[in-house]
């Protein structure tokens, strides 16, 4: 799956726990899930679980401490997809 | 872990401990139970007229019992060489259907949906005596050990 495909499933995933709007509306690689979206840092968890779910992967403790943003998101992602 | 055991490591105290008994612990859920005493200090104000267990109270006690004495019980291997468990509220949804007078035993009844990444959640329903659903909802918290 390539970036382009991969940013609306993740977007469709996080839009229940953004906080900020217009930065989910102008969302980039570089966008931060706490400083830019104002997601909940404990909603980060659930973020996460939302993922393992939607793509079939499991996400262990390192990945999820390094998921803070899209960049490192989808990096993520496309590795455990890769894995599979 | 007994339920004595996961006592010990509450970090409650009265007036603001909430849990008598818990009956049984497991590490999918957990139920417990609190009689609130006649003379609970929140029974002076809330209301002025009659005495009404306030809904904070009521979801305090089924964060203390649905969360928290799971919580504990889920870190038992992690508790074992003197660590203290260490914790905070990070969401709770409520929905209040009974009033809960001074006196009443009530039952919280918690089912955990997910232990991930120091995070519990948990959907969580208190009865009163009578078997009836007073209050329900989700609630979550981030648990872990001090050190």
């Amino acid at each position: 799956m390539t970036t382009e495909e991969l940013i609306p499933r993740l977007k469709e995933i996080i839009k229940p726990y953004v906080r900020n709007q217009e930065a989910f509306n102008n969302l980039t690689e570089q966008t931060d899930f706490l400083n830019d979206l104002k997601i909940n840092s404990a909603n980060l968890v659930d973020v996460v679980l939302d993922i393992e779910t939607a793509f079939d992967i499991i996400i262990d403790n390192e990945s999820m401490e390094k998921m803070l943003n899209v960049k490192a998101a989808l990096d993520i992602i496309t590795q455990k997809l890769g894995e599979k | 872990m007994t339920q004595k055991e996961i006592r010990q490591y509450l970090p409650y105290s009265p007036p603001f401990l909430f849990v008598d008994e818990l009956t049984v612990i497991g590490p999918n859920g957990i139920t417990g139970n609190y009689t609130y005493r006649k003379d609970e200090y929140f029974y002076k104000g809330h209301f002025k007229k009659q005495a009404v267990t306030p809904g904070v109270i009521l979801t305090e006690t089924m964060a203390q019992i649905g969360l928290v004495c799971l919580g504990i019980y889920l870190l038992k291997d992690e508790l074992q060489n003197g660590s203290l468990p260490a914790l905070a509220l990070s969401s709770a949804e409520v929905e209040f259907l009974l009033p809960v007078f001074p006196g009443e035993k009530v039952t919280v009844v918690s089912r955990k949906k997910y232990f991930r990444f120091n995070k519990l959640k948990c959907e969580v329903e208190m009865q009163n005596g009578q078997g009836k659903i007073v209050c329900r909802g989700v609630i979550a918290g981030l648990i872990t050990k001090t050190r």
